[in-house]
């Protein structure tokens, strides 16, 4: 690792004026941004740690919805149980101590293509809550790896609404355990919602036709007639793209069948 | 650099690090607490898993700095009071938990958070929580094996296939 700074403010104020310098980074857990820095793939001059900024902790009811401030650790989502698929889906991201620091703030400003949170954060239809404004999700992801975040932005909170019923399916990729594909369905009063990662280049988004589909029955077999293009999925040793779209389909029928 | 202060085992240490000092470095090379042991240093293999502030974490992907002013607990202190081996360790040992014992110090310091959160769990979940824990020896079955005994449950219909 290059050497940096290491701010650990205590307020989002602080953490603001922090981020401001020149060449900061937000750290929020870790668990992806320590391996980047070691391999040498990124060099902040300031890392500007956000575990203790305590308006960004915790988990509240907020009518219908659940608001997760964007320090809160995988482990603590896993633990909750307000919104059972949100929590069974960070039960399955890394391993127990991964997921004592690893936080919904950091995976969804990293917006990896394969991680777990942007499929339920997308198929929630959740807002972002950032330092400067609220972002819906369906404007948030921007591609892989991009997200609407600007410079210094941070996830601060994220929102979801809890659904009638909702699931999510990972297909794991043996070696990382991350999602060779995983499907995140939620149903809600004025609609089905599904929204697929690790699959395509674009990273994560939403399968209208299976929305569609879904939203006119409710069932696995609503999505025989369905297939899902290759053209922009993932190749790589772990499967190719056509494995992949094949993947997202069944995948997404586990999900009906598992939120029932 | 930058002064940090933490409880380490109980007792209060301090030291000057860099921002890039990750906690590891710090309890291994500052301290020489070389009992959690860096593996892979790549977050995967869990043998340099510690406690902060009570949660199990990977030392070798946290920063000393982030771990000013926590509580943060290692292989080193979990002994008994009179130096002899705690429950979880004694049972390693007469389970044969171990084969070179590289892995061992973050399969104890996992085991003894699972158990601290779940003191009975089924073999099942102890295989799960120990996913991010890694024995190259893949003595798997004696180390699920021994945690189970530690918790107080029969292990007699576990074989060791």
């Amino acid at each position: 690792m290059y050497n940096f700074e290491v701010e650990k403010p205590g307020t989002l104020a602080e953490a603001t004026a922090a981020m401001a310098g020149e060449d900061a980074q937000a750290l929020g857990g870790g668990q992806t941004l320590i391996p980047t820095l070691k391999q040498r793939l990124a060099s902040p001059a300031k890392l500007v740690s956000l575990s203790g900024v305590a308006e960004m902790q915790g988990i509240s009811k907020d009518g219908d919805a659940l608001r997760i401030g964007g320090a809160t650790t995988h482990g603590a989502v896993a633990a909750d149980g307000n919104y059972p698929a949100l929590s069974a889906l960070a039960a399955q991201i890394g391993d127990p101590a991964v997921r004592n620091r690893g936080t919904i703030g950091g995976s969804l400003a990293n917006n990896d293509p394969a991680a777990c949170y942007p499929a339920a954060a997308l198929g929630s239809g959740a807002t972002i809550i950032t330092t400067n404004r609220e972002i819906a999700a369906d404007d948030y992801f921007q591609g892989m790896f991009d997200t609407a975040l600007d410079e210094g932005e941070i996830v601060t909170a994220v929102s979801f609404p809890i659904p009638q019923a909702a699931n999510y399916q990972k297909f794991v990729q043996p070696a990382s355990r991350f999602a060779l594909v995983g499907v995140f369905l939620a149903k809600y009063a004025d609609g089905i919602r599904v929204a697929v990662t690790g699959a395509s280049n674009e990273g994560v988004f939403r399968w209208a036709e299976a929305e569609a589909a879904l939203g006119d029955d409710f069932s696995a077999s609503a999505l025989d007639g369905l297939s899902v293009p290759a053209d922009n999925m993932i190749s790589d040793l772990h499967g190719p793209a056509a494995y992949r779209a094949h993947l997202v389909k069944v995948m997404t029928g586990r999900a009906v069948t598992a939120a029932g | 650099m930058t002064k940090v202060t933490m409880t380490v085992n109980g007792k209060a240490v301090s030291g000057d690090v860099e921002g890039r000092t990750l906690l590891s470095s710090f309890l291994r090379e500052d301290q020489g607490l070389t009992g959690t042991h860096v593996g892979c240093d790549t977050s995967q293999c869990g043998a340099c898993v510690v406690h902060v502030d009570g949660a199990a974490v990977k030392a070798c992907t946290m920063l000393a700095a982030e771990a000013d002013g926590a509580n943060v607990d290692t292989i080193e202190g979990q002994s008994n009071a009179d130096g002899s081996l705690n429950v979880i360790q004694q049972a390693f040992q007469d389970h044969h938990g171990l084969q070179c014992g590289f892995c061992t110090p973050g399969m104890v310091m996992s085991a003894a958070a699972l158990l601290k959160d779940n003191p009975k769990p089924s073999e099942t979940e102890v295989r799960e929580y120990l996913e991010g824990n890694i024995c190259r020896c893949t003595g798997y079955h004696n180390i699920v094996k021994a945690i189970m005994a530690a918790s107080g449950q029969d292990v007699t219909a576990i074989a060791a296939e």
